[in-house]
């Protein structure tokens, strides 16, 4: 075997703190290397080329780059061995920058480190063998996971494309959060005239078949092939007769239900419609509360409902879908900001959320559009708003920015403004952070043309009061940094910009997904700045802010841009799979049968060879984990390209250096 | 206001300094205010505690030394809980203080001087004498009739004995002061 060894300067990431020229020295006293030397940029084209014209000049049957992490440059040189004529798996990578020169200044040891991972790549490549990819079917439709915006784009692009979507909601209507606001920045424009459409198209596209009020309850396979079930949870209505028209949200006698929708500052009916423009528009029945399932009395929505839509015995359904892709949509919920016991803690009734504000300004929401507040209905006068309430925020576990607070809150001090003009808005902030087009000149315009006082400091504590005629008041105490001085606001009505985290369950979602997630429910992707809306478990992309904080456009181009992952994924007629793969020794092969408990993926199965029970590995589903490999007693069973002597001879290596 | 050159006015070893002896990273601190907010004594201060930290924050030794906001602070440690990055405010003006008593600067000598007849009558008794620490601060300050009016009320109330309360382990709290003492020689 002739092997050919590149040592990458990596500029000066490498060549800094590694003498890459004595590294390439020291591996040509390697076994089988005939071939080494240093180079300035290895994945650079001209770097590419000299490893094609060395395979050709050399006669090389395997090459070793040492260089960086294989995560982003694997691939690429595996494309260059190709091109040469080489099985892309008669490579192997050294990482001698993550591994070495990052991480240790002195020349020498790094050096000596360095040629030592070469080693270890040089006996492991001596017993690589080629590998071919096996082909397999891919189902062309996609599974997204969240009804709001980004999961919304995201299904109506995959669908104009004619790929089959399947979206599941949990709630009993799409829309998102984005359904729950007035206005949006920076145009004002309000928010259902711009979303509506959109969910209207969700309902009558013919490409997507909607499950409102359920979740994903397991998913199996793997990329191409998925196995969905989805939980429909029972809504008590038979929604192939409901009509949407309301009758039984009229008559039901239970009223106090709190309305979710309306961020709970409203009640609803046990039976009921969350908004107008809902989709589907279909009567929900809420058990906690419905007097006929509780109580076994009542039944007035059976009564009156005219098309006989009510089911009081209805049971969850499991539903069977099958997908190749998944985008994941779930969004966001705001953090309990109920732990800031100096803002209340949620006990002042005239201390609310944003959302809470929002739905108070919209002109379907409980209070028609009308600003009043909710302790006594008084007209407020004097309104604060409170950036960053768990937001960078060490002390309680919450160091992000929510990135969209500055944005809304000028949008609602505007709001307040229109709906109020005498009324005062004061805006505690931080920094303003307003870096989106035209995001700037619009929280100029809060201050310049709508006189929004914006305060530069935190607030320290709300303190509630009662003043001489007999109203309760809340004493704003805070700072201006700018003027050096304590301030304090006897304000009617204070508005939290509450932080965000990822959607309740979110963690939970990631696990059966099989994708990462950090402490605060947001999924991880899969490269911060170049694959954004990929995950690392192939097949499933994210979109929205259930990948981290983001506005609604930066959510919808999330969204699109998870659906063109999808359609690159399904425009090729078959998919490969990856060959580093389980492979089973029948002859050392037991059949145990433990392989085939541990296996993840249900890709092991056994078979009958010659009357004899054995393991076989069912090549286009196995993903190469390795669990088996470590379970096997025999170790009959090895990941091609991973097998036991390979890692063993790259022990040996090390352990004779 | 004299223009600071930053450059030059710039004392780095002075934040490390403070950072050291109050075991605070003040670079941690964002400028958010919220100690200025919450602080009970910010009507009065000629700082703001948040200016105080900013001060440090920049090196600037005379800005964060020099100052009335030090000695008219109550320890109450509102800063410290208000604080979104956990620094603890309270023991970084604390550490100020002393400093500004190491380097003689500090601006309000009576409310030093308070504190010293406090701890003296503290090292004495193992308590606080309330009538010793009156007239130790008098003595001190050659003033304090102001707050006389006080006293017959405090007498009657018998807030203010004539003879001290002596504690068990007067000794121990002594010996704290005496090796204290010799740690700073």
């Amino acid at each position: 075997m002739k092997i050919g060894v590149f040592v990458c300067h990596c500029g000066s990431n490498i060549e800094a703190t590694v003498d890459t020229a004595a590294v390439a020295r020291i591996a040509l006293t390697y076994p089988d290397v005939v071939f080494a030397e240093d180079t300035m940029y290895t994945c650079s084209e001209p770097g590419q080329e000299n490893i094609v014209q060395a395979i050709k000049k050399h006669g090389l049957d395997g090459v070793v780059v040492a260089s960086c992490s294989p995560r982003m440059h694997e691939p690429t040189f595996r494309r260059t061995v190709e091109r040469a004529g080489l099985n892309r798996y008669m490579f192997e990578m050294a990482n001698i920058r993550e591994h070495v020169s990052w991480i240790g200044r002195d020349r020498e040891a790094n050096t000596n480190k360095a040629a030592e991972l070469v080693r270890l790549a040089v006996e492991k490549l001596r017993r690589d063998a080629p590998l071919y990819a096996k082909q397999f079917d891919v189902t062309k439709r996609v599974l997204v996971i969240g009804g709001g915006v980004a999961g919304i784009q995201a299904a109506l692009d995959a669908a104009d494309a004619g790929i089959g979507v399947v979206m599941v909601e949990r709630e009993s209507t799409i829309g998102g959060k984005m359904a729950k606001l007035d206005k949006t920045f920076p145009t004002i424009d309000c928010s259902s005239c711009v979303l509506a459409p959109k969910m209207v198209d969700v309902a009558q596209n013919p490409n997507i078949t909607l499950y409102a009020h359920s979740e994903v309850e397991s998913i199996s396979g793997f990329v191409g092939n998925f196995t969905v079930k989805i939980r429909r949870r029972a809504t008590y209505v038979d929604w192939d007769k409901c009509t949407g028209c309301g009758t039984c949200t009229e008559k039901c006698p239970t009223k106090n239900v709190p309305d979710a929708f309306n961020e709970n500052i409203s009640t609803c009916r046990a039976i009921n419609i969350p908004f107008p423009q809902a989709i589907p528009k279909k009567a929900t029945i809420n058990p906690d509360y419905c007097r006929k399932i509780k109580e076994g009395k009542c039944g007035v929505c059976a009564k009156v409902c005219p098309t006989g839509a009510i089911v009081y015995d209805m049971a969850d359904e499991i539903v069977e879908e099958k997908v190749g892709a998944v985008i994941a949509a779930t969004g966001y919920d705001l953090m309990d900001w109920t732990v800031l016991k100096e803002y209340g803690g949620g006990t002042y009734p005239d201390v609310i959320t944003s959302l809470q504000y929002e739905r108070m300004m919209s002109a379907s929401g409980p209070t028609a559009g009308h600003i009043h507040r909710p302790s006594d209905g008084m007209e407020p006068r004097n309104i604060v708003f409170i950036q960053c309430v768990g937001s960078r925020d060490c002390s309680i576990g919450r160091p992000y920015c929510s990135g969209f607070c500055c944005m809304y809150t000028a949008k609602q001090a505007i709001m307040t403004k229109d709906h109020l003009p005498d009324a005062e808005a004061y805006v505690f902030y931080m920094d303003i952070r307003a870096p989106g087009k035209m995001y700037d000149e619009f929280t100029r315009r809060a201050q310049e043309e709508y006189g929004v006082q914006y305060v530069r400091g935190r607030v320290s504590a709300i303190q509630p009061t009662v003043r001489p005629d007999g109203k309760v008041g809340y004493i704003v105490r805070g700072a201006d940094t700018l003027l050096g001085k304590q301030v304090e606001v006897d304000a009617d009505m204070v508005v939290l910009a509450v932080g965000v985290e990822g959607s309740h369950g979110a963690g939970h979602l990631a696990e059966i997904l099989r994708i990462s997630y950090d402490h605060f429910g947001f999924f991880m992707e899969s490269h911060v700045k170049l694959r954004p809306v990929e995950t690392n478990t192939a097949g499933v992309y994210l979109a929205g802010v259930c990948q981290g904080a983001k506005d609604i456009p930066a959510s919808v181009a999330q969204g699109s841009a998870a659906a063109a992952k999808v359609m690159a994924l399904f425009s090729k007629p078959k998919l490969e799979n990856d060959p580093q793969i389980s492979l089973v020794d029948i002859k050392r092969c037991v059949g145990c049968g433990k392989c085939i408990k541990v296996c993840p993926y249900q890709a092991i199965e056994e078979v009958d060879v010659r009357g004899a029970k054995k393991a076989h590995v069912i090549e286009t589903v196995c993903q190469g984990c390795g669990l088996c490999t470590a379970t096997c007693p025999q170790g009959a069973i090895q990941v091609a390209h991973f097998t036991d002597n390979q890692i063993l001879a790259e022990v040996n290596a090390l352990c004779q250096c | 206001m004299n223009t600071i050159r930053l450059d030059k006015a710039r004392d780095p070893a002075f934040k490390r300094q403070v950072e050291k002896e109050s075991g605070q990273n003040l670079s941690l601190c964002y400028q958010c205010g919220n100690c200025t907010a919450g602080c009970p004594g910010a009507q009065v201060y000629d700082r703001q505690v948040s200016q105080i930290m900013r001060a440090v924050q920049l090196g600037l030794k005379e800005e964060a030394l020099k100052n009335r906001s030090l000695w008219l602070c109550l320890s109450c440690s509102t800063c410290s809980a208000r604080c979104p990055n956990d620094i603890d405010v309270a023991a970084v003006m604390e550490t100020l203080r002393m400093m500004a008593r190491r380097e003689g600067w500090v601006q309000d000598r009576p409310i030093e001087s308070f504190w010293k007849a406090f701890l003296d009558t503290v090292k004495y008794t193992g308590r606080s004498y309330e009538l010793g620490v009156m007239a130790d601060y008098m003595a001190r300050t050659l003033r304090g009739w102001g707050n006389l009016e006080i006293a017959p009320m405090a007498l009657r109330k018998n807030k203010m004995p004539f003879v001290p309360s002596v504690i068990h382990g007067r000794e121990e709290v002594a010996r704290i002061f005496k090796r204290y003492a010799e740690k700073r020689s």
